[in-house]
């Protein structure tokens, strides 16, 4: 069976791999693109470690065929950041309210918070934990990501002004 | 366990779709969001050789209304798509509810209306918002088109009356009556993420003089498959609304229910929450009702 060359555009940057047809997204962003970022938790689309940014809408990316994703615009955790010297708003709050704890459930918290956050910039606390309702954590308890995402939208929004 | 190796197919035609079902016809499976498909395959519960995407064929996301004709759900609109469509939300409220409040974030972006329906699940969330509105589903196969109506389309746990060879094109919603309310209610042990343990789907009309013209109400999680509560309509259609006569009603629908336990739900319990939310939901589509909303 064929392997089928595809682009990917992730992070900006495009790629072209040529891939076996039943490959998931999370394995070609994290083995051959090298984007480890990713994380493969339950491999079923329950924990949301392996959450990207497709089109601009989260997805599991252990549940989609990478070559589903021909010419697709991808975000992973490695994007969000504008530089290695500035992190993104969201990445800043998870250190500073100490919303990291083994890391393997953050990237994906954090881009499922990134897409909450483009779709309503000034959440409570109940729309916070809906919005990470796809996203497991077994060390935090929550309450600091929780903190944290309602830290980073009123950063964010006081940046907006200034 | 690992995926199964297969040939993946990327058809931009409908017609194209068709053809290679039919040539494939006994080791294919049929990909649109494969949120319940690729686990499965990965499980080794499906055996696939050449796996068909829906996912360039033009227009199969459409979500269109056209006052004349109701609803079109295209059979590759997401869920989450479907839950913020505007006219879904001011003419379908149950149907974006459900579309909203099941499965994750990631899950609704992927996920598709048509797959929640052929997947076939008793619990399937769209499917009892879908019945009280009297959807119905668009199937095609390369000899032709046939439209099933939803209440005749499910036929059991995972089993429903498409054919192999068919495709679930679309899905048809009529326009809703004027004087109209319809609403969704679901509870799961988790009340996010999880299947639902019970979920009630209802929709009135009203006549002129405020008497019920049309009443309907739809159960999932609770029988074999989502199904319509007969005796619950008959009771309320034609007669004057009261709060003696929704609880009557509440209480019909329990009879229509055949739960089982499970670890989702006890039986006992599902039937107990039928005849609460069946309450709660008719009480809500009176309300939107008298308020001239549809």
């Amino acid at each position: 069976m064929a392997k089928k060359t595809i682009e990917l555009i992730v992070n900006g940057d495009h790629y072209e791999v040529a891939i076996d047809p039943w490959r998931t997204l999370a394995e070609v962003l994290r083995e051959d693109l090298r984007l480890t970022g990713t994380k493969i938790g339950c491999n079923q689309g329950d924990c949301g470690a392996c959450t990207v940014i497709v089109d601009g809408r989260t997805v599991s990316s252990c549940l989609t065929l990478a070559v589903e994703c021909h010419h697709r615009e991808i975000t992973t955790i490695e994007g969000l950041a504008k530089s290695p010297q500035e992190l993104h708003p969201l990445q800043q709050a998870f250190i500073d309210k100490g919303a990291v704890q083994c890391g393997f459930c953050t990237g994906g918290m954090i881009l499922s918070a990134k897409h909450l956050l483009d779709r309503n910039p000034n959440p409570d606390e109940e729309q916070i934990r809906k919005g990470l309702s796809g996203n497991l954590c077994r060390c935090t308890g929550y309450n600091k990501i929780v903190e944290a995402i309602g830290h980073a939208s009123r950063q964010m929004a006081s940046c907006k002004e200034g | 366990m690992a995926m199964p190796h297969f040939t993946l197919h990327q058809p931009s035609s409908l017609e194209e779709a068709l053809d290679l079902m039919s040539r494939h016809r006994a080791s294919m499976k049929v990909l649109a969001g494969g949120t319940d498909l690729v686990p499965k395959m990965r499980a080794g519960a499906i055996q696939v050789e050449h796996l068909i995407s829906l996912n360039r064929l033009p227009g199969m996301n459409r979500i269109s209304y056209l006052d004349d004709d109701g609803l079109v759900i295209g059979c590759g609109a997401r869920l989450s798509e479907v839950g913020a469509n505007a006219e879904v939300r001011r003419y379908y409220p149950a149907l974006a509810h459900a579309c909203s409040v099941m499965a994750t974030t990631q899950i609704r972006n992927m996920g598709t209306v048509a797959g929640n329906l052929v997947n076939a699940a008793p619990s399937a969330d769209t499917a009892a918002p879908l019945l009280a509105y009297k959807a119905s589903v668009v199937l095609v196969e390369r000899g032709g088109r046939r439209q099933v109506p939803l209440e005749k389309f499910f036929e059991g746990p995972g089993k429903c009356a498409i054919e192999h060879l068919e495709l679930l094109e679309a899905i048809r919603v009529p326009v809703p009556l004027d004087r109209s309310g319809s609403c969704y209610e679901r509870l799961s042990a988790r009340s996010q993420v999880d299947i639902a343990g019970v979920g009630v789907a209802g929709f009135l009309a009203l006549d002129m003089e405020g008497k019920i013209l049309a009443a309907r109400l739809a159960l999932a999680a609770v029988a074999p498959t989502p199904v319509r509560c007969a005796e619950c309509e008959a009771l309320l259609t034609g007669h004057e609304p009261s709060p003696d006569l929704i609880a009557r009603a509440a209480a019909a629908a329990v009879r229509s229910a055949r739960p089982i336990d499970d670890v989702r739900a006890t039986a006992g319990y599902r039937r107990a929450m039928v005849h609460v939310l069946a309450k709660r939901v008719l009480e809500t589509c009176l309300s939107q009702a008298q308020g001239g909303a549809r």
